[in-house]
């Protein structure tokens, strides 16, 4: 209890010493901190529309949050969510066309198979070069990244063209019929219940389960799960490979929900974007859930604030970096304050 | 302190006097703003930041003439993706801002203004681009100017510039309009210069700085001397063709200060006529639903002439202008062929400046162009 409450106090500490340099950032613009705030919060959460923004925004999110948040319970940093959406959402087209004839359900499930599956993969091939040949993940996921999004440009500028757009480089359009809509009543993307209901599914195997036991072990130390005889190699493998899948299925999701077909508009930076949300909820798959509603929210607010303070529509990634930087420097405040200590250790 | 918060019957007084007055005044307002018209919020989406020296700057430019009208207030937004993303652009400006009348200005934005308007009745959704067809709701417009027509004035200072008798295109796409430019660029130089020939080159993207700067290399190596580029933003290739000391013609908006010495005059949309889509919209008047047009209809511009132009040649783009103007300048007239040998107009034969069908299916470049459209004819 003492632990949680520690958390939340210093993630909540963050997030107020982040709005506060923002603020200073703001003042520097010569904008009024008060007044850009109170359109952040109407633009976020201030109405039912503003809500649906939000929500579309955090259901990404929420994936590829996962995509760090689960290998990091095995000890390892993965940024290459982003990546893994791009290689989801090109097989989610290839699936999605190679698909056309069949029940439009089966070519919908298909097209989320294929892509979870190509993340999976995109992913676990860091973990298989950490494993093998001790290549440091953290790079080898970012330069993977890099190399998504350029195999993505490829494709769509060549062999899976439609030459029928003219007007920008996109690849085949899925079905339509393949496309799902909206979550009923809310106006907002399956992608969302996907989300909540991974977010959840992971939360039960890392706390629950024996492979989340296991790769708790491989995280905390990884010589004494060697000594206890757990199979390292391929629990490493299975953490990357399902925090790629969840990354892939937010690619798949993107192309099934949004657009239909695969262009440069996936890599928006959704991936990137996961990272940040998975620090902030400290790799808690429960506390993904709420942190990619509020990146969510500042995030679908960028458009009001441009607008209204005709500010830079980077404007708002300032605020995420901030934030960003504000959570890893709080890492460094665990286990000063007495008043969160178990009074039997501080005794 | 504490005197300060009890109110004498004095002050009580005067203090509802002055509110009282301040009703009275309030109560004459409304007749005061009778005959002004109606305040009405404009929002403008723009794909890329609005200066880029290009597309988006020429609704940039656009965007402030119409803030100036009575009674608008001008919203903008750049960086809008052309996804799904555009239509929750497009709601919030409305739903949280009060927008009236959006103006998403890049072609990739249609396919969801015509999904959102029907559910904005009240909203003016104004498209650059000539998109709008039968079916298609009644509150969006689309409109878009004959931009062949200052490219042929471009054309003919670029004749009159010449010492090499090259000249130069770099498009982007083969697209139907790009080839009514690049022909009326060649048209307009030989007018005045029949032995004129243009190296057509495209690039196959609409931004490719790279590309457009090699483009541009190479065609000044084989002797080009003055070049016009059709791209989003032509902004390489009239700082490329100024480093390599060329004549260059602009595209979209006035792009001379990006070339001082070679700078000679270049073609500009007129998006700022959406201020008369917006009056209308304001007072409840009528509007078209599809707009095209050149100069006649005041829908295109040129350029500020640069420095190198001289006086004879400015007199002679001005005459061609008027003659546009006043319609009685057509700009595809024969004798008229082909790059190929192909007779498209004979002596005496013209199209009509306003004819669409025509204008809207030309696969051919001019006699004079060297390239090809890449396209079957």
């Amino acid at each position: 209890m003492r632990e949680r409450a520690e958390a939340a106090a210093i993630t909540a500490g963050a997030l107020l010493a982040a709005l506060a340099l923002f603020a200073l950032f703001l003042l520097s613009n010569g904008r009024d901190p008060a007044a850009v705030y109170a359109v952040l919060w109407l633009g976020g959460f201030g109405a039912a529309f503003s809500w649906q923004a939000t929500l579309t925004q955090a259901a990404p999110l929420m994936l590829t949050a996962l995509c760090t948040a689960i290998p990091a319970r095995a000890g390892l940093l993965v940024i290459g969510g982003e990546g893994a959406l791009v290689a989801g959402g090109v097989f989610a087209v290839l699936a999605g066309v190679a698909a056309a004839g069949m029940p439009a359900a089966l070519g919908a499930v298909a097209t989320c198979v294929a892509g979870a599956a190509a993340g999976a993969a995109w992913i676990a091939l860091a973990g298989a070069l950490k494993h093998l040949r001790g290549v440091n993940e953290t790079i080898s996921t970012l330069l993977l990244n890099y190399m998504a999004i350029a195999v993505l440009n490829h494709l769509v500028s060549g062999p899976m063209r439609d030459p029928a757009v003219s007007l920008k480089a996109t690849s085949w359009s899925i079905p339509q019929d393949t496309m799902v809509g909206n979550l009923p009543g809310i106006g907002v993307h399956w992608g969302l219940a996907f989300g909540v209901i991974a977010c959840l599914v992971a939360f039960v195997l890392l706390k629950y389960t024996v492979f989340g036991f296991s790769i708790g072990v491989l995280g905390g130390n990884a010589r004494a799960a060697q000594l206890v005889g757990l199979p390292i190699g391929r629990l490493t493998l299975l953490a990357c490979a399902l925090g790629g899948g969840a990354a892939g299925l937010a690619g798949a999701v993107e192309i099934i929900a949004v657009h239909g077909a695969a262009s440069s508009s996936l890599a928006v930076g959704f991936g990137y974007g996961g990272i940040l949300v998975a620090f902030l909820a400290r790799q808690n798959p429960l506390a993904i859930v709420f942190f990619a509603v509020l990146v969510g929210g500042i995030s679908a607010s960028g458009g009001l604030m441009q607008r209204r303070f005709d500010l830079p529509d980077a404007a708002t990634q300032v605020l995420q970096g901030l934030i960003f930087l504000c959570v890893l420097a709080s890492n460094t405040l665990y286990g000063r304050f007495k008043c969160f200590q178990d009074r039997a250790v501080a005794a | 302190m504490a005197h300060r918060l009890r109110n004498s019957r004095r002050q009580f007084l005067a203090g509802s006097g002055n509110v009282i007055a301040a009703g009275g005044l309030a109560a004459m307002l409304p007749s005061l703003a009778r005959g002004q018209t109606k305040p009405m919020t404009v929002g403008f989406l723009y794909t890329g930041v609005r200066q880029d020296y290009g597309w988006n700057q020429a609704h940039g430019v656009a965007a402030r003439q119409i803030a100036r009208l009575d009674g608008v207030k001008l919203l903008e937004q750049e960086n809008v993706p052309e996804t799904a993303e555009s239509e929750k652009v497009m709601e919030s400006m409305i739903r949280l801002d009060g927008v009236r009348v959006l103006f998403p200005t890049s072609f990739g934005f249609w396919p969801f203004i015509v999904k959102t308007a029907p559910k904005f009745p009240e909203v003016l959704f104004v498209h650059a681009g000539g998109l709008w067809k039968d079916g298609d709701p009644k509150n969006t417009i689309g409109y878009r100017g004959y931009m062949e027509e200052p490219h042929y004035l471009s054309g003919i200072a670029a004749g009159r510039m010449s010492k090499t008798g090259k000249i130069g295109f770099i498009g982007a796409k083969p697209l139907y309009f790009i080839f009514n430019n690049c022909n009326g660029f060649i048209m307009g130089a030989r007018s005045v210069n029949p032995k004129i020939t243009c190296q057509v080159l495209i690039t196959g993207d609409w931004n490719n700085p790279v590309k457009e700067a090699e483009a541009v290399n190479s065609l000044v190596d084989q002797g080009v001397d003055v070049i016009v580029g059709n791209t989003d933003s032509p902004k390489v290739v009239i700082e490329t063709a100024e480093r390599r000391g060329i004549y260059s013609c602009g595209y979209h908006t006035d792009l001379s200060a990006l070339a001082p010495k070679g700078f000679l005059t270049g073609a500009e949309w007129n998006w700022g006529k959406g201020a008369d889509f917006v009056r209308a919209w304001q007072t409840g008047g009528a509007y078209p639903n599809l707009l095209r047009g050149g100069f006649r209809r005041d829908m295109v511009k040129l350029s500020p002439f640069g420095a190198a132009v001289p006086v004879s040649v400015r007199a002679e783009v001005m005459r061609a202008r008027q003659g546009f103007a006043d319609d009685k300048l057509a700009l595809y007239r024969g004798p008229l062929n082909d790059n190929e040998g192909n007779v498209i107009l004979k002596a005496g034969e013209s199209i009509d400046n306003e004819d669409n069908k025509f204008k809207l299916g030309v696969k051919f470049l001019v006699e004079g162009a060297i390239g090809k459209t890449g396209l079957a004819r």
